[in-house]
């Protein structure tokens, strides 16, 4: 049991995270075009208008994946800034970091792609009900962790306060998802539900679910690809940094 | 206690109170949050009469009529039923049958004025030819659904 703790927080550590991900950013990378390719043709092409909305629904292939992917992305990065706030793990305060600004990005084309289908559709670019505005307050969550990431000099005080900033943010991530349930919204309930068939043709259901997997790989791609970048800029003293990219020994004292 | 455990369970609680005092105020807020209110709630003397709310429900069947730009239309929620008048333009998704947001105040006589109306979209997507194969089946069985599940 001891030695398996052991075994998994090796790949909590630096070089080893380094070297496994160069690799995975390829991988994963090539894996999202493809499945955008793929997605964005089934969606434009072989998926047929909506009885009622003509061809505007076809925004759902990219708003209905952003939306989940900002909420999904959230949790991660609350799960990952704890992790760092009660065990000291530095790789895991990285990721929360590397995560945040992918996940504003997906806020941000969630909110956007809703307006350009809302003003046809609703009426309305903007209306605030609860889904829409605690959709806007996880946005602005994402931004806060960045800006307060930026904010504080010191690493170590700055991943803590955001991870506290995180932690306290997650509760919006349950009241964006049950808000179409909970309260008369303007915005629709979920198509696509756990708990029941999805009520959409099967093609429109098959082009999100590519969407959604094409959007999966290009946030891990990205991720990791931002958490490399800032691994290297931290550990820009120690000896693996300087092993991997060639660079002459240099006559600094090692930075703690 | 260990350090690491003492932080673990300060997030824990942290995280315990801040849901707990989140739930206690949108529990409080409840009447608030809600985006419009139903014909039902309306008759019901639920909604606030003395400013401007928003009344949400499907337009009833064979009710729309226009005069120039003025449209009048009765909302419903199978229930009840409110009178709306509007002015103005009309969103695409706009139909008998189909969920609308009206947003206004109450007028003497119980009429509902609106100056925005907003359509509201439901979860279900299908293309026409399944739409009207549905149509098609419904007219065949000659039976009646309530509009939100067509």
């Amino acid at each position: 049991m001891a030695e398996k703790s052991i075994q998994w927080f090796k790949f909590a550590s630096p070089a080893r995270f380094y070297d496994l991900t160069g690799r995975l950013v390829w991988g994963f990378g090539i894996l999202a075009a493809v499945l955008f390719v793929v997605g964005l043709y089934m969606g434009f092409v072989l998926a047929p208008p909506d009885y009622q909305q003509g061809n505007s629904y076809r925004i759902i292939f990219i708003h209905v994946p952003s939306a989940w992917m900002a909420m999904f992305l959230y949790v991660v990065m609350a799960i990952y800034a704890a992790v760092g706030l009660i065990w000291r793990i530095k790789t895991a305060e990285i990721m929360a970091k590397a995560i945040a600004p992918t996940g504003a990005l997906m806020a941000f084309l969630a909110l956007w792609t809703g307006a350009v289908w809302g003003k046809p559709t609703w009426g309305a670019f903007w209306v605030w009900d609860a889904r829409l505005t605690s959709s806007l307050i996880l946005f602005f969550m994402y931004l806060g962790f960045i800006a307060l990431h930026a904010a504080i000099e010191d690493r170590q005080r700055a991943a803590n306060a955001s991870a506290v900033l995180a932690l306290v943010g997650i509760i919006n991530v349950p009241i964006i998802y049950f808000s179409v349930h909970w309260w008369n919204t303007l915005h629709q309930g979920a198509t696509i539900k756990a708990t029941s068939a999805p009520s959409m043709a099967a093609i429109m259901f098959f082009t999100v679910i590519v969407m959604v997997f094409a959007y999966w790989m290009y946030s891990i791609a990205a991720v990791l690809a931002r958490a490399r970048l800032e691994l290297l800029e931290r550990e820009k003293h120690a000896a693996w940094v300087s092993e991997r990219l060639n660079l002459p020994r240099t006559k600094e004292t090692p930075h703690a | 206690m260990k350090q690491r455990t003492k932080r673990l369970v300060a997030v824990l609680v942290g995280l315990g109170g801040v849901s707990l005092a989140v739930a206690l105020t949108l529990n409080a807020f409840r009447d608030n949050l809600v985006f419009f209110f139903s014909p039902s709630q309306v008759l019901a003397q639920e909604a606030p009469l003395d400013r401007a709310f928003r009344i949400g429900g499907l337009v009833e069947d064979g009710s729309v009529q226009r005069e120039g730009i003025r449209v009048s239309f009765n909302v419903t929620d199978t229930a009840a039923v409110v009178p709306v008048v509007f002015d103005g333009i009309l969103p695409d998704l706009f139909r008998e049958g189909q969920g609308v947001v009206a947003v206004g105040r109450l007028l003497e006589g119980g009429v509902f004025h609106a100056n925005q109306v907003l359509a509201k979209h439901d979860e279900t997507y299908m293309p026409p030819e399944a739409a009207e194969a549905i149509k098609q089946a419904q007219r065949e069985q000659a039976r009646v659904m309530p509009p939100e599940e067509l």
